[in-house]
């Protein structure tokens, strides 16, 4: 064990606390699931990646900083302790620019990560359906073969942010229903395409955070296929790891949300909410060492795999009653709209997204300890 | 930064497997087979180099193999107290059992069959010969705790530590060690339950393809994977000497002392009437986690140390 940082560690984390001190906007900026609160966002996101902290893992020629896990880990944590927002982009960042490392062609990386970076192309998450969510091979939208590409038609649905991005990544069915998972491919889709409606809803906390996508006879190129025909389940599940484990959920999040609350509980708390406070911080520091426990694991050449839904179930959980405790130390209070009672809305969704908790007991229960299926 | 076991730490819960994986039983063969691999003195200055790092990994495969030995007491806390003394030899070779106390009026573990007792009041450590105590055997839940409540005399016995450092040191190693044995204790309740619930069937299916049973089980292993890499990093930090060392051990043992608890739990529920029996071996780790849960200091104690370190009203 060596939990010591190294000086150039630290000179990195020096550097990213510099800049995010003269940099974060104050005040916060409104909502990013809202449309005037997105291009603030957006704005926000370019002056990041103007400064090259917008993707700092990847290589240079992409707009990174070519840095390490732990840096990259040491910069999240910075980042949120400085309160800086939230990423709306984190769809393309965060979930597509991974797989098109592992999957995709050089031609799609060089034209594409570089947008992605910069916060020009941005992307949204084209999985669920309305008959498919849990059961996502059960998706029923299609791809049939056209000239020189693919015609999709079909229903998207709890696309966050589709109402304001550019681009959809998302699984059709390019073979028969019945093959389930064996049959979907991977397609990316810009929202501009002829054919292509989205109209924006409502979340829980009333931002117009998500969107439905129809598509009809929507032509996609040969060169916007994502990894081979036939293969998207395998592309797609790549990318679940990232959804379900790190590169979402740093614990830098929690660990900030913590120290936000321990200070409310300075404010404003009694005696009678001690125990909920302390073991609200203590959950946090034991994500902090799990994390650090898997990043050791990956940078030695280890796939988490299953693992991540350990990590999943964890951070939802955990993230729900760190607000739940906030709420019980605001009393009455809580009630009002602000940071703790947002927070607390968009915290019930973690145990929903990116694979029910229910589905990742599932995933724990089978493939880590092997228990038979049914 | 590497969150990761080092070799020669993991060397040595190795060695302790080892002697684990051939003696099961008696309790006294299996303590001096794991004397005779050199585990006893793992933290006593000038045998085998260690520092608190070893803890962690080598307590787990003991809480895992569930042998009723003083694993915290002798290897955490007594055997490196005794540096200097002639006993010490006996205490490393397995012939001479030591048991701690640092808190005198609580049972103490061992304490009916030991020879040698360290027994902490204030910022003194001393240690006492059996026949110099008052000692009141007690039955318990976990038979083979062997409790007995000491009493002990104001004056007398050797001075083995002084200062409040060296109590607090003794204590957070205590602590930390009973972290680690928990861990250990919920991943051998898992894998037991685990085995079972895949042969057991009812209803046509093995009870294991049941999502209810599924889980359960898969929120204990959360919870016990969360206590592990908290032990981890309490063991990291006494070693380091970090400033926020006794936050840490607190945490951790928090945390395992729940993960072991719901563990147990879970693993009897999963098992039916079999998990409520004395015929089958699940009862020992369950009684022997529940004991460790409220040793050295239960959840609410550790919580109370947490928030009091956190400044909370
Ligand atoms: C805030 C938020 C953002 C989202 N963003 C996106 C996005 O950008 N793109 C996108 O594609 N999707 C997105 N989703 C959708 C998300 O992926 C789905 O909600 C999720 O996969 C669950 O599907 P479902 O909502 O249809 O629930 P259902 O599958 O209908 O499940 C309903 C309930 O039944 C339980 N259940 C279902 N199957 C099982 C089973 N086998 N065993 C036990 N219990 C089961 C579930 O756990 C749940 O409790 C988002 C969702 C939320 C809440």
């Amino acid at each position: 064990m060596d939990l010591t940082w190294s000086p150039e560690e630290e000179a990195f984390r020096r550097a990213a606390r510099e800049w995010l001190a003269a940099h974060v906007p104050s005040p916060p900026l409104p909502s990013g699931d809202t449309r005037a609160g997105f291009a603030a966002h957006l704005a926000w996101e370019r002056e990041l990646f103007a400064a090259r902290w917008s993707v700092v893992s990847w290589p240079e020629e992409y707009g990174g900083r070519g840095a390490s896990l732990w840096e990259w880990l040491i910069f999240e944590e910075e980042y949120h302790r400085a309160g800086a927002p939230a990423r709306v982009t984190q769809n393309g960042v965060f979930l597509l620019a991974p797989t098109l490392f592992r999957f995709g062609t050089a031609e799609q990386r060089a034209r594409l990560l570089p947008r992605i970076a910069a916060a020009e192309d941005l992307w949204a998450q084209g999985w669920s359906e309305p008959e498919a969510g849990s059961d996502l091979a059960a998706l029923r939208s299609r791809a049939v073969r056209a000239d020189g590409g693919w015609r999709l038609t079909g229903h998207k649905t709890w696309t966050t942010r589709g109402a304001f991005c550019t681009h959809l990544f998302g699984l059709f069915r390019t073979g028969p229903q019945d093959a389930r998972h064996r049959a979907l491919t991977y397609f990316l889709v810009p929202l501009d395409a002829p054919g292509v409606t989205v109209r924006g809803f409502q979340r829980l906390d009333g931002d117009e955070g998500f969107a439905e996508v129809f598509l009809d006879d929507v032509f996609v190129p040969d060169a916007d296929v994502l990894g081979e025909v036939g293969q998207g389940w395998t592309v797609a599940m790549a990318t679940t790891g990232s959804e379900r484990g790190l590169t979402l959920r740093s614990p830098g999040r929690f660990l900030h949300t913590a120290e936000r609350l321990l200070e409310l509980a300075r404010e404003v708390g009694s005696g009678a909410h001690r125990d909920r406070v302390a073991q609200a911080w203590i959950d946090a520091q034991a994500y902090q060492w799990f994390t650090l426990e898997q990043v050791t694991a990956i940078a030695g050449g280890h796939e988490v795999g299953a693992e991540a839904s350990l990590a999943k179930l964890f951070w939802s959980e955990l993230d729900v009653r760190l607000h739940e405790t906030a709420a019980e130390l605001l009393g009455p209070e809580a009630e009002l709209a602000g940071p703790w009672s947002k927070g607390f809305l968009f915290s019930l969704a973690g145990p929903i997204y990116a694979g029910t908790n229910e589905i990742q007991r599932n995933i724990v229960a089978e493939r880590l300890l092997g228990l038979p299926r049914r | 930064m590497r969150f990761r076991v080092a070799e020669v730490d993991a060397a040595l819960a190795e060695a302790a497997g080892g002697v684990l994986a051939k003696l099961t039983e008696p309790a006294d063969a299996v303590w001096r087979g794991l004397a005779g691999a050199g585990v006893l003195g793992a933290l006593v200055p000038g045998e085998a180099g260690l520092d608190e790092n070893c803890l962690p990994p080598l307590m787990e495969t003991l809480g895992h193999a569930g042998v009723a030995v003083p694993a915290a007491e002798t290897i955490a806390v007594g055997a490196p107290l005794l540096a200097e003394l002639p006993v010490l030899g006996g205490v490393l070779d397995g012939s001479v059992l030591l048991t701690v106390s640092l808190d005198t009026e609580a049972p103490v573990p061992f304490a009916a069959d030991a020879d040698l007792f360290v027994v902490g009041a204030g910022d003194r450590l001393r240690l006492f010969r059996r026949e110099e105590l008052g000692i009141t055997p007690l039955a318990s839940v976990d038979a083979s705790r062997k409790l007995a409540r000491l009493s002990v005399p104001s004056r007398g016995g050797v001075v083995v530590g002084e200062g409040a450092s060296v109590v607090e040191t003794a204590w957070l190693r205590g602590v930390l060690a009973t972290a680690g044995l928990l861990v250990g204790l919920g991943g051998r309740m898992v894998e037991l339950t685990v085995a079972y619930v895949r042969q057991r069937e009812q209803f046509g299916v093995p009870v294991g393809s049941f999502q209810a049973v599924k889980h359960a089980l898969a929120d204990v292993v959360v919870e016990l994977r969360f206590a592990r890499a908290s032990v981890l990093a309490a063991g990291w930090a006494q070693a380091a000497g970090e400033a926020d060392t006794g936050v840490r051990t607190s945490a951790a043992k928090v945390l395992a002392s729940e993960a072991a608890r719901s563990t147990a739990r879970a693993a009897i529920q999963c098992h039916g009437a079999m998990g409520y029996t004395t015929e089958y071996e699940l009862h020992r780790y369950a009684k022997r986690a529940w004991a460790l849960a409220a040793d050295w200091g239960g959840p609410a104690e550790h919580r109370a140390l947490v928030a009091r370190a956190l400044g909370l009203p």
